[in-house]
């Protein structure tokens, strides 16, 4: 009987900058569901803050309630969680983000946590521009209270007890372009070659970095019928581009032929390096992100991949011209002014 | 890569490591589960029909499975499997009823076992149940071979060779001691049906051209012989100064017997470096322990004889030199000589095979080392009806394989009986492959891993074991360690057992495998493959588990290397295309191939 993860690790496993090996970025084991798409997405998270040389106590993990919301217990044990109320992990994640700036921000949340109950709170903190990445485990249904249809699922998708779903869905990424995020993005969780360097580029991402990812419930909703199942995700994977993060001071190794690429500059130096695959297409343009996505949906296919970037954009602490510095990194002082600074502003009222 | 073909038997017996690597195949994490299950019986039994002699194995195996066990790739040590085998030996139950019936009415085939060792006895337990009249013929008083002369008794106790000799001679073996067979020609001419040799390499090496060896012979032994005579208690004595010569075991048990005869300044001097020393390194420890300096890289150049009485040794200093290959040449560093003061010296630089009794014209041929031609698979001779197994079929090697041959050469035998062909009727191993799976997080065997380090066995008190040569040395582990020990155990026969057609590629087993072993990725060459896994392959003798193309047409490669069969990637597979299975090997003894 195992719920017991073993000590040991391969011997030759790689060591990135900072000597780590993948072993420091792993969280506890996990108890969702085996074959939950929900695990490949912790694993992608650990493989890309190995990768980026990321120390694990600069991360800050937040989340709301759900299956979804359960999986920061399973990656970066060594960073900083927060497991808020049901759709509140924005509210949450603005708090920690103005109080200490210096932190990498990583909020998980699901389709429910997101699209139902913490909908106002979700369009709000994409409107404020937040610096974090925002990543929605979508797996269409509400897998901890047995699998009923969430806002997600697609009209005419079929759940596991046969029942058929009559409403529209909610399109996440749509949304977020719509509320002018930054940066926005869809995956797969069965496809962490695109997942991980996805992952990474919204981690580098100065300001809000949003990334839907439709992650299949084996438990409920990995049926003939439904569209979130692996089955179904696979046949209508529509990728815009492949995609390559190049941290900065690396060469670009990758070669594509001409026309087709596009290297998009990142804000501390890096290069995403996408090959596109969609026509008509132009991942800096929010007009034509948006046309391929609705191209994409009335074709009844899935578009994954980096849809939208925009490099340069004002992040919440730079529209509230707040201080450079953490608060915990102030004094006292400067924090709690004396009484005679509030008599100064009031007097100056007067 | 091509699929990995799992029906072949040999497949997964590879990657039961220590099973492989032991010449008879023993099943090792079977009879390591039994111990931990208290069932000391049963993994006795399971020994004895696989390797004969658990009780002396388990104190004196030259244990092949240690340095290829798994544990010792994940951590410091390897599981104690020969200690382990040895608990089984000291807390069993009675084991006689579980052995097999001797048929009353026998077959009417005549058999000859010349030589009382652990290759003979072998021969003699696998056909004494099938019916056959054997007779064994050995030079001294009782059975067992070198396991009597030349393991002491401090290391082997004479109570559990005994014991596990007359297991086989109380199946009504015709036994012949006392007579050495001076020709093979006269046993041709009896009716025996079949003979088989097992008489070891009985010559001990010597070192006649050095100056003074005839002068000193008086105090200069060849260390076999000397142990023998230990052993049958003609030698009571040594003088206080010895000097051992020599690296090997038998080095190693020369010097620590003389400890016991008297022997108060033992000295080991050696020709090779102490690292490179041919002895196991646990017996070099023993050695150590009991104050027995072990000085390497000396040569001996001279016994120093004054007055017709041995006074020493005269040593000459060298230091190992290798060259591109890593050949090494010992190379003299040019020091004046030394000398080492000695009563007595012990020679024990290797044992040879010697075959006087063999006439050279009856038809058996031997090569230019004037060894046998033996047949590496049948063990047969250039005589159908003579047989070759032990250290007498291919040079000295050791115990377990003595066993392994002595299996092999009594298919043979019993085929060659049958007028059967003895190398293309010999049966494939059995095998079986069955679930463990007893629930969603349960198995059979117990999947956790520990990460306790090896545990030592405790030893008796030196003052104790140095006054009599008799007491035995090693205590052997209590249960409660014992059980400890065997938890260290990965399991390696319950095997990950992948199928295609159920996998939905989730990457869940990837994503959990804690050693990073499993993959799914495009197929490749398999050198292009072990370059691109979760983390790179690089022990080359650790094959890839391959599965069939997948539906997104990547493949699963699973690098068996450091794989801790914890079950993890079974239970987080929500398809059961992992199950976890535990694989049985067996290796066919004589008699099923005629049984029909």
């Amino acid at each position: 009987m195992t719920y017991i993860l073993p000590k040991f690790r391969h011997p030759a496993l790689p060591k990135n900058k900072l000597g780590y090996t993948i072993k420091e970025y792993e969280g506890a084991l996990s108890t969702l569901c085996a074959g939950c798409g929900h695990d490949s997405i912790s694993a992608a998270i650990v493989h890309a803050c190995f990768d980026l040389n990321i120390e694990p106590h600069r991360v800050a993990k937040l989340s709301g309630i759900g299956c979804s919301s359960k999986t920061p217990t399973y990656f970066l044990g060594n960073s900083h969680g927060f497991n808020s109320v049901h759709g509140r992990m924005p509210s949450v994640a603005t708090g920690a983000n103005l109080a200490n700036r210096d932190l990498i921000y990583l909020g998980v949340s699901g389709d429910g946590d997101t699209a139902s109950i913490g909908m106002g709170q979700f369009v709000h903190v994409i409107r404020r521009n937040l610096n974090i990445t925002y990543i929605v485990m979508n797996n269409g249904c509400y897998g901890l209270t047995k699998g009923q249809d969430s806002a997600t699922a697609d009209e005419g998708s079929k759940n596991k007890a046969g029942s058929v779903n009559h409403f529209h869905a909610i399109d996440l990424a749509g949304l977020a372009l719509e509320l002018g995020a930054g940066f926005v993005a869809q995956s797969f969780s069965g496809d962490k070659t695109q997942l991980i360097p996805l992952i990474k580029a919204a981690i580098q991402h100065r300001g809000f970095a949003f990334i839907n990812v439709v992650s299949p419930c084996v438990t409920f909703n990995n049926n003939v019928g439904s569209t979130k199942s692996y089955d179904y995700v696979r046949q209508h994977v529509e990728a815009t581009s492949t995609i390559d993060f190049v941290p900065i001071h690396e060469e670009i190794v990758a070669s594509y032929e001409q026309g087709s690429n596009l290297n998009i500059k990142m804000h501390h130096g890096e290069d995403i390096l996408l090959h596109k695959l969609a026509q008509d297409w132009d991942p800096q343009n929010r007009l034509s992100a948006a046309n391929a996505l609705l191209k994409a949906r009335a074709k009844g296919e899935i578009l994954t991949g980096l849809i939208y970037i925009e490099q340069d954009s004002n992040d919440l602490h730079d529209i509230l011209n707040t201080s450079n510095e953490p608060l915990n990194g102030l004094s006292k002082q400067v924090l709690c002014p004396p009484n005679e600074a509030l008599e100064a502003i009031n007097a100056a009222f007067r | 890569m091509k699929p990995t073909d799992i029906s072949n038997p040999e497949y997964f017996h590879k990657v039961v490591d220590c099973q492989y690597a032991c010449p008879a195949h023993t099943p090792v994490p079977e009879y390591i589960r039994l111990i931990a299950a208290e069932r000391y019986t049963d993994a006795y039994m399971i020994n004895w029909v696989s390797n004969v002699f658990p009780g002396v194995l388990g104190r004196t195996c030259d244990r092949p499975c240690e340095p290829a066990c798994r544990r010792g790739r994940i951590e410091e040590e390897p599981v104690a499997i020969c200690r382990l085998k040895r608990v089984a030996a000291d807390f069993k139950g009675s084991v006689k009823e579980l052995m097999p019936d001797i048929p009353t009415q026998k077959n009417g085939k005549k058999i000859a076992l010349i030589g009382g060792g652990p290759a003979s006895l072998t021969v003699a337990r696998d056909l004494a149940p099938l019916g056959y009249e054997i007779h064994l013929f050995d030079e001294q008083i009782r059975g067992g071979g070198m396991m009597r002369s030349q393991i002491p008794a401090f290391r082997l106790p004479e109570t559990v060779l005994n014991e596990e000799v007359d297991y086989i001679l109380d199946m009504g073996i015709h036994t012949h001691f006392k007579h050495y067979v001076s020709s093979l020609k006269e046993l041709l001419d009896q009716d025996y049906d079949a003979i088989f040799v097992g008489t070891g390499a009985p010559r001990g090496r010597d070192l006649p051209n050095l100056p003074g060896r005839q002068e000193g012979a008086a105090n200069i032994h060849i260390g076999i012989e000397w142990l023998a005579s230990v052993a049958f208690e003609h030698t009571q004595k040594i003088g206080k100064k010895v000097i051992v010569l020599g690296g090997g075991n038998t080095a190693m048990d020369c010097c620590r017997t003389s400890r016991r005869l008297g022997g108060e300044e033992v000295k080991v001097l050696v020709r090779s470096p102490f690292a490179e020393m041919k002895a196991s390194p646990w017996e070099k420890e023993d050695a150590l322990h009991e104050d027995i300096p072990i000085i390497d890289n000396h040569v001996p150049k001279s016994f120093v004889v004054e007055e017709g009485k041995l006074k020493g040794v005269m040593f000459e200093k060298v230091s190992p030199v290798y060259d591109e290959k890593g050949k090494r040449q010992l190379l003299p560093t040019g020091e004046p000589l030394v000398f080492v003061e000695a009563d007595d010296v012990l020679i024990a630089i290797g044992q040879e095979n010697t075959f006087p009794w063999i006439e050279r014209n009856i038809g058996l041929t031997f090569d230019k080392w004037e060894m046998p031609e033996v047949n590496a698979v049948s063990y047969q001779s250039t005589i159908p009806k003579v047989f070759f197994g032990g250290d007498a079929a291919f040079g000295p090697k050791n115990v377990i394989t003595a066993v392994a041959h002595g299996h092999q050469a009594a298919v043979s035998i019993d085929l060659f009986c049958n007028g059967l062909d003895v190398l293309t009727q010999r049966l494939a191993p059995t095998t079986n492959l069955v679930s463990q799976k007893m629930g969603i997080h349960e198995w059979s065997y117990d999947s956790p891993i520990t990460t306790d380090l090896r545990f030592l066995v405790p030893q008796a008190d030196k003052k104790l074991t140095l006054s009599n040569r008799k007491k035995e040395v090693e205590l052997g582990f209590d249960v409660q360690t014992a059980f400890k020990e065997a938890q260290r155990c990965l399991n390696c026969d319950v095997q990950t057992v992948f199928n295609t057609s159920s996998c939905i590629e989730c990457d869940a087993c990837m994503d959990i495998c804690p050693t990073s072993c499993i993959t799914f990725t495009n197929n490749g060459e398999e050198e292009d493959l072990r370059t691109r896994l979760s983390a790179p392959a690089l022990n080359l003798t650790q094959d890839l588990y391959v599965s069939d193309v997948l539906k997104t047409g990547r493949v699963m490669v699973k690098d068996e290397d450091v794989c801790l069969h914890c079950g993890l990637c079974s239970e987080r597979c929500p398809t059961a295309a992992w199950d976890m299975q535990k694989y049985l090997y067996n290796v066919t003894k004589a008699g099923h191939s005629c049984s029909k």
